[in-house]
């Protein structure tokens, strides 16, 4: 009896162990699927189209990789605050969904390089408020969302009232009741909602600060996975192929862009 | 006070275990606020949904059949709607249709802001299981003490506040805590319209510093205490309200 459980105890810790170094680039491939986290509340990166689908940027980035495994795509829509968590708990196998590249992200996630992407932060605010700087934001409430890094920085910079809500929509909704004086976010974002006729009141009035590169991330420890992943990058900068997605998706050509495709042409 | 501080910054270089709503100036005012906000919360929910209770019950005894009606529209409504839902319909689609007012940076701003609204509509919300607990109350009261009181000439109102709410008020307290301190735990709802209570701080922290686990930890034991404290006060005053042979 004792050996029978020792025994049994030896496989259960050979299949766990083997279980852990199984490849996730194998897993996807016997899946047959490819999960993705993107945004789905952040036009044009990553949103819902009339029937439901996630389209944008990111989810058509996402399919070049799916077709280079040869596998199918599934997505899972994702916000700032869980994004890294789905990718630790294995609930996604890659997430592209416009994170800021930061240190103590490297920690939690691989992030491969170069960086895809990058952007600033900005607000977005009525016309009529005549924000100059981003000093003017002192005291006023601002709206932002949950788990975004720069809400911290806004107040604790330029002492604005950060009122942080879970998603984009409920956050442009309580900037249109008059809820805050502003919504800080990523100017990408921004630009391309200024740029609405529902918001023709609205403006993107300050300097962008901080502007950071976005890293796409795999679980931490799939170095296979990443090599691939940094690999596809080089390609998508070299072909021109974030250049073309901004262009078909109604978004001017980013510089970061431009420059990132010179340089690896 | 500061040496505390610094243990928990060598505790997080040491072993990795990140509280920094101990160490960290900034983070721990936040905390503090968001723990000031819950409790500021959860009483003014709690004072007016006991409120909403004794009015209502009273209502729900009168002889006039569109009151009754009325309390009890009123009763079904909130009772039978999720209260995130409602937190929603009253923030996003209540808010919206009010008036609004000038504020002081040049804008205009609905009336109320997120507290305001979470406040209301929490209390709303265990009111309505409030008025049928006492309800259950008032109804666990003899009729003959009812009718011993009418021969002695009291009012219907009198009646009401000086014999029937005072009996009842005893028969009704086991059942009064569970629905106080559901309130309370209900009021982390509030995170979702932007209210600065201790989960939405706790929300902020992990997210800047990436401490999702700790902030777990530190917000199960915060609201165990937190609940504790409410639960052993109510239980004091069962005890001190005990009238001996009665219940």
């Amino acid at each position: 009896m004792k050996i029978k459980t020792l025994a049994a105890t030896l496989v259960v810790s050979a299949l766990s162990i083997s279980a852990a170094t199984a490849d996730i680039l194998d897993t996807i491939k016997e899946r047959g699927t490819l999960i993705v986290g993107t945004k789905a509340d952040y036009k044009p990166y990553g949103f819902l189209d009339t029937s439901g689908a996630v389209i944008g940027i990111e989810p058509d980035l996402a399919k070049d990789v799916a077709d280079k495994l040869g596998v199918d795509i599934e997505f899972v829509p994702v916000v700032s605050s869980n994004r890294m968590q789905f990718l630790e708990q294995g609930k996604i196998d890659l997430m592209i969904a416009t994170m800021t590249d930061k240190p103590d992200r490297r920690e939690v996630v691989l992030i491969p390089d170069p960086n895809y992407y990058s952007s600033g932060t900005n607000v977005l605010a009525l016309k009529s408020l005549g924000l100059k700087e981003w000093e003017d934001l002192r005291g006023k409430p601002v709206c932002g969302i949950q788990g975004a890094f720069y809400n911290k920085a806004t107040s604790q910079t330029y002492g604005a009232e950060i009122v942080a809500f879970k998603g984009t929509a409920e956050a442009y909704s309580a900037l249109k009741g008059g809820n805050c004086a502003a919504f800080v976010y990523d100017d990408s974002a921004i630009v391309a909602k200024a740029a609405d006729p529902d918001w023709a009141d609205y403006e993107m009035p300050l300097q962008t600060i901080d502007d950071a590169p976005w890293g796409l991330a795999v679980a931490l420890g799939e170095e296979k996975f990443g090599q691939m992943m940094s690999e596809m990058i080089i390609e998508w900068h070299k072909t021109g192929r974030i250049l073309e997605l901004e262009t078909k998706w109604g978004v001017t050509n980013t510089p970061f862009a431009q420059a990132m495709h010179d340089k690896y042409k | 006070m500061e040496m505390v501080y610094e243990w928990f910054r060598t505790l997080y270089q040491e072993t990795g275990i990140n509280l920094p709503f101990l160490y960290d100036e900034y983070d721990r005012n936040r905390m503090i606020d968001g723990l000031f906000t819950t409790v500021k919360l959860s009483l003014v929910c709690l004072f007016f949904s006991i409120i909403i209770g004794v009015i209502g019950a009273w209502l729900q005894g009168s002889s006039f059949k569109w009151t009754r009606r009325f309390v009890s529209g009123y009763i079904q409504l909130f009772r039978n709607t999720p209260p995130l839902v409602q937190l929603y319909f009253f923030y996003f689609a209540i808010g919206t249709l009010l008036p609004r007012v000038e504020n002081d940076w040049g804008g205009q701003s609905p009336i109320f802001g997120s507290f305001a609204w979470a406040a209301i509509s929490l209390s709303f919300f265990a009111g309505a299981f409030n008025v049928e607990i006492f309800r259950s109350g008032i109804e666990a009261v003899p009729k003959s003490t009812v009718e011993a009181a009418e021969a002695l000439g009291f009012s219907k109102l009198q009646i009401y506040r000086d014999i029937t709410l005072p009996l009842a008020f005893r028969v009704v307290l086991p059942a009064l805590n569970n629905n106080l301190v559901n309130l309370v735990k209900t009021t982390t709802l509030a995170y979702a319209i932007a209210v600065p209570e201790m989960l939405y701080e706790a929300n902020q922290i992990w997210s800047d510093n990436v401490n999702v686990t700790e902030m777990m930890v530190f917000l199960l034991l915060a609201y165990f205490v937190l609940v504790g404290i409410l639960v052993s006060g109510m239980n004091r005053w069962e005890r001190a309200m005990k009238i001996p042979g009665y219940g």
